[in-house]
């Protein structure tokens, strides 16, 4: 149907160059001694560790990089584990209220976060959770929590009920059933939501910011917006290193998982 | 990755109504007897973590948007109730007008522009070879997949005014930009701000408009072709139909997602200093906030909580028509 490829492939060269060009920038600079730098661009990557080394060695660094990881993990742990219940509710039974739930997942992922950095910070701090690992991971969790049941409910209705009813027939009580039959099936779904979720809470910047304001509370993405208003133009290589460490881990894991999630992200999710 | 990968489109197809109406109806209604309490109990905790972290701080914002809530009441002293006086003193303020305009029209540029140029890479999508179609998808997933601040960031060093590669280009090419700073003007400081955000939005469209196009039968396509249409009666008469309960619900995704794009704005304005000619709802209201005014800062950001519910409910009304939840 098509006659002659090469426009189209010169096009799609272009697209590519064009789209891939910042992460490639990013990359190039973190490698680059900051005296080259400010010295005409050169394309090509030369290499020199000099950056991390600087951005290992700066203030708060590991601190940050230490609660980062610690929210993330926990609000992985437990948006998966109540989503699930919910999506299990959801996708196994039919109930009154059961539509009213699924409209309110709808809609409360649409509230725009940034409307509530506010009052969120009023609300932790009349709990004396300001400033602390649990007060943001309960913020993470609510906001994680809809794409997360709506994904779920998804991987746990792909499941067949028969699969599960054949078991109770064999004689299997119905949580051994489910937990047997049911759970290893969705185990993969829940692997790529949990990714999903470990992704959003390491990118988060606005919640952190206001929520954790002090220097060693701090989370990798406000601790290298610090970084980088405090050296104003002046370190780029060392904040395209910092850049570096906070995105690399989460493309590779986007990579993995983009695909599964694809049909939650259009049913309105969490984005970034 | 397949999906974006193979012409079948072998991974769920995001929002095709024919194909979920089909699978559905081959499964069985989940039994309404004899349910009980379990049902109720699995959701508890969901609903406690959403009340926690969500409802209770949306009442909260309700509630200080009626409120005095200024540098005396952050050490303590009570907020006395002033009825929907913030709301009269930001609708009385035409600085207020002034963003809330410049994020409507930010806002509609870059969903234009994102829809835009994420139909067009699409349709590219779908009419290479397997190679080169494997190239862009990687290079679209690498945009998609950077977070919004480092992404900024990097874009911040791109337009850098005295290292920066754009101005090294531009001057190369015989331009007059040696040391142009492009965050201290409202119009390149937004022309910046659309590229990260139009850069970030693309793949999500692109990918999930090229995922519909693949559900498109072939032989449709042939049919029409052979029936004598050209490309773009194609496009108008097949391709577009298919797509078009696709692109509503991606452009009114969109226009909630930019309509509060905030860590893309506050970043350029921290590397930029210029504030006040750029700032939008989202950033305008924390800081007000952060000015310690928490009263009306509650109440801009209530406003922007209702024009996102617009959006909102015309995105839920296509969802409901589309799918059997």
């Amino acid at each position: 149907m098509y006659r002659r490829r090469w426009p189209l492939n010169l096009v799609a060269v272009a697209v590519m160059v064009i789209v891939a060009f910042p992460v490639y920038w990013m990359l190039v600079t973190s490698f680059r001694p900051n005296s080259q730098i400010r010295t005409a661009p050169r394309f090509l990557p030369v290499g020199t560790l000099d950056n991390y080394r600087a951005v290992f060695e700066r203030d708060h660094f590991w601190s940050s990089f230490a609660n980062s990881l610690q929210v993330t993990l926990l609000t992985v742990v437990f948006a998966l584990f109540t989503a699930f219940l919910a999506a299990v509710a959801v996708s196994r039974f039919r109930f009154r209220g059961r539509l009213a739930f699924l409209v309110v997942v709808l809609l409360v992922q649409m509230v725009p976060a940034e409307a509530l950095m506010i009052s969120v910070v009023k609300v932790l701090e009349g709990w004396n959770l300001r400033n602390s690992i649990a007060g943001l991971t309960i913020t993470y969790v609510a906001f994680v929590l809809p794409f997360t049941v709506w994904t779920l409910r998804g991987f746990v209705a792909g499941v067949p009920r028969e699969l599960e009813e054949a078991a109770m027939m064999d004689g299997s009580s119905r949580l051994r059933a489910f937990f047997t039959v049911t759970f290893p099936l969705v185990a993969p779904g829940l692997v790529a939501t949990g990714i999903f979720a470990f992704i959003q809470a390491w990118n988060e910047f606005t919640f952190a910011l206001v929520i954790m304001d002090r220097p060693e509370r701090e989370t990798l993405p406000v601790w290298l917006q610090a970084f980088n208003f405090g050296a104003r133009g002046t370190d780029w290589g060392g904040v395209m290193a910092g850049s570096t460490l906070i995105t690399v881990p989460v493309i590779i894991f986007f990579l993995l998982v983009h695909r599964r999630v694809a049909a939650g992200m259009t049913a309105g999710a969490v984005k970034g | 990755m397949t999906a974006v990968l193979s012409d079948e489109g072998t991974g769920t197809p995001p929002v095709l109504p024919d194909s979920r109406r089909a699978g559905r109806s081959r499964r069985p209604r989940p039994a309404r007897s004899r349910v009980g309490l379990l049902p109720y109990l699995l959701l508890v905790p969901a609903l406690a973590a959403l009340g926690a972290g969500l409802g209770y701080p949306l009442v909260r914002l309700v509630v200080m948007s009626t409120q005095e809530f200024g540098l005396r009441q952050q050490f303590g002293a009570p907020a006395p109730y002033v009825g929907l006086d913030n709301f009269a003193e930001i609708f009385g303020d035409p600085y207020f007008w002034d963003v809330l305009r410049r994020s409507l029209i930010f806002c509609a540029v870059n969903v234009a522009l994102t829809l835009g140029l994420g139909t067009l890479v699409a349709l590219l999508l779908s009419r290479l070879g397997t190679a080169m179609r494997t190239g862009v998808s990687v290079a679209l997933l690498f945009a998609w997949a950077t977070p919004a601040l480092t992404a900024t960031i990097v874009w911040q060093w791109i337009f850098d005014a005295r290292y920066g590669v754009v101005n090294w280009l531009l001057t190369r090419l015989g331009g007059d930009f040696e040391g142009h700073s492009w965050l201290s003007q409202p119009l390149s400081f937004f022309f910046v701000g659309t590229l990260i955000v139009v850069w970030m939005g693309v793949p999500f469209v692109a990918f999930t408009l090229y995922a519909g196009m693949t559900q498109i039968p072939g032989e449709v396509m042939e049919a029409a072709a052979i029936d004598g249409a050209g490309a773009w009666a194609r496009f108008r008469d097949v391709t577009w139909p298919a797509l078009k309960p696709i692109f509503i619900v991606l452009a009114a995704l969109s226009t909630v997602w930019d309509l509060r794009v905030f860590t893309q704005i506050f970043v350029l304005q921290q590397a930029g200093g210029i504030n006040r000619e750029t700032n939008t709802l989202g950033v305008y209201a924390y800081r007000t906030s952060a000015g310690d005014d928490f009263g009306l800062g509650a109440a801009i950001a209530l406003v922007m909580v209702g024009i996102t519910l617009l959006a909102t409910l015309f995105h839920l009304r296509q969802m409901f028509r589309q799918e059997e939840v």
